[in-house]
């Protein structure tokens, strides 16, 4: 921890809001892959080039993947293919060492609700090697029927508009729904009955118990001014401060970013379709447009190792080119 | 169509088109006409323009969707609400009593804009 190497990062948390800088940093490896480690409550980042001087650290005894931000239908010129980014996303999951367990999928599913948009990802999804797939719905997915749909493709057995958890290896999964009912001027919103369910889900698990918590709009604020963000956000991490280890996941904001915050660690995937620019560092918050030779470095998925007893989960940011 | 054509012959003839997509967008937004008539309001990178129109009674407000990303157009107080509307469609609204309509994308929520009818 002493000696700071220079591709190696060390948050410190002042509890303001988004480590700007820390940030930027991670930002600036989007593409070519970051591995993050916690321990005891601090994130170290590394670049993917000093996977192999962590060794065993990278492996655990609960291997899972998350992708994002499909967006099934979407055909503009940031990226024509969606079909086939999402394939390579496919293989580059079955190419991992460590085959997951399962994926996560946080949203975006589809690009304009439409069923042959789900019907073309769950195709596509069934020859990836992890064969369970855990769903939390994006903005796109429940346009224009407040997710009845969704509901009924992907909420079997779930609570309310499709908020869920489960449990595996020990490591206890939350995912929730923070894109129904948005107020005007706005941003994500998990809502009273959402929230209720929640802090009753978690009140009876020990403190030592891992928490991965996924939803789509980031339960972090990384840039309100775009609505990258969640009103009532707040409410729901507050029931996990008890908790040692809490990983949050997110989509949405098709980039990867990281930050620390006590015993929480907050990571947004990148999407399998297209990139959105960095936070302020456009008019808006629309499809990039990149040169088609760099497309693939900015999409990717995301893999999360758990080791038990190390008190860490390693979140793996790798592309897909 | 104006931009359609002017922007196909960039394409044809230069062979690239993102310069001169901006070029032949003509903005014809005006302050608010006497007689009730169509009123345009585009949607471009995540905002309605304009974001506030006054316009008289009986006036038709036509909302044009110009991003890569669907949106939609639904009234605060639920008096008028789009479909999603993808890239290039359109959603209309006429406005037959005086008031105050302020109205947002509902998957975009920071996307807000404001009808007075008068």
């Amino acid at each position: 921890m002493s000696e700071k190497k220079k591709d190696e990062l060390l948050h410190d948390h002042n509890n303001d809001g988004v480590d700007r800088r820390g940030f930027l940093k991670c930002m600036a490896w989007a593409g070519t892959g970051a591995l993050c480690v916690i321990h005891g409550g601090v994130l170290k980042s590394y670049s993917l080039s000093r996977m192999l001087e962590l060794g065993p650290k990278a492996a655990g005894e609960l291997s899972f993947v998350q992708i994002s931000d499909s967006h099934m239908g979407f055909n503009r010129p940031a990226n024509p293919d969606v079909v086939g980014t999402l394939k390579a996303a496919v293989d580059k999951i079955n190419g991992l060492a460590t085959p997951p367990e399962f994926m996560l999928h946080t949203g975006d599913i589809s690009h304009l609700s439409k069923p042959e948009e789900f019907d073309t990802v769950d195709q596509i999804l069934k020859s990836a090697s992890a064969k369970d797939v855990f769903f939390v719905p994006g903005e796109h997915d429940v346009l224009n029927d407040d997710g009845k749909q969704y509901l009924e493709r992907y909420g079997k057995g779930a609570k309310g508009a499709g908020w869920y958890s489960f449990d595996k290896k020990g490591v206890h999964f939350i995912g929730l729904v923070n894109v129904l009912n948005l107020k005007a001027g706005g941003l994500g919103t998990l809502g009273q009955e959402q929230l209720e369910w929640m802090k009753a889900d978690v009140k009876h698990l020990k403190h030592s118990t891992p928490i991965v918590v996924f939803a789509h709009i980031p339960l972090w604020s990384v840039y309100p001014e775009w609505g990258w963000g969640t009103e009532d956000s707040a409410q729901a991490l507050a029931y996990l401060k008890k908790f040692g280890s809490v990983t949050v996941l997110n989509g949405h904001i098709h980039q990867t970013m990281q930050k620390v915050e006590g015993n929480m660690t907050f990571h947004t995937a990148a999407s399998t379709a297209f990139p959105q620019p960095q936070p302020g560092k456009a008019d808006s918050p629309g499809p990039m447009k990149v040169p088609a030779e760099q497309l693939r470095s900015l999409l990717g998925i995301t893999d999360v190792n758990y080791v038990r007893g190390q008190h860490a989960l390693a979140v793996v940011d790798s592309s897909l080119a | 169509m104006k931009r359609n054509v002017s922007t196909a012959v960039l394409l044809a003839v230069l062979g690239l088109g993102i310069a001169g997509l901006g070029a032949g967008t003509g903005n014809f937004t005006a302050s608010a006409q006497q007689k009730p008539g169509t009123m345009e309001v585009k949607i471009d990178n995540f905002s309605f323009g304009p974001a506030e129109l006054t316009v008289p009674v009986g006036t038709t407000v036509t909302w044009t969707n110009r991003d890569d990303i669907p949106h939609t157009v639904v009234s605060t107080d639920k008096v008028f609400k789009s479909k999603v509307l993808d890239t290039d469609e359109k959603f209309s609204y006429t406005f037959t009593q005086p008031g105050t309509f302020p109205y947002f994308c509902s998957i975009h929520p920071k996307m807000t804009g404001k009808v007075v009818v008068q």
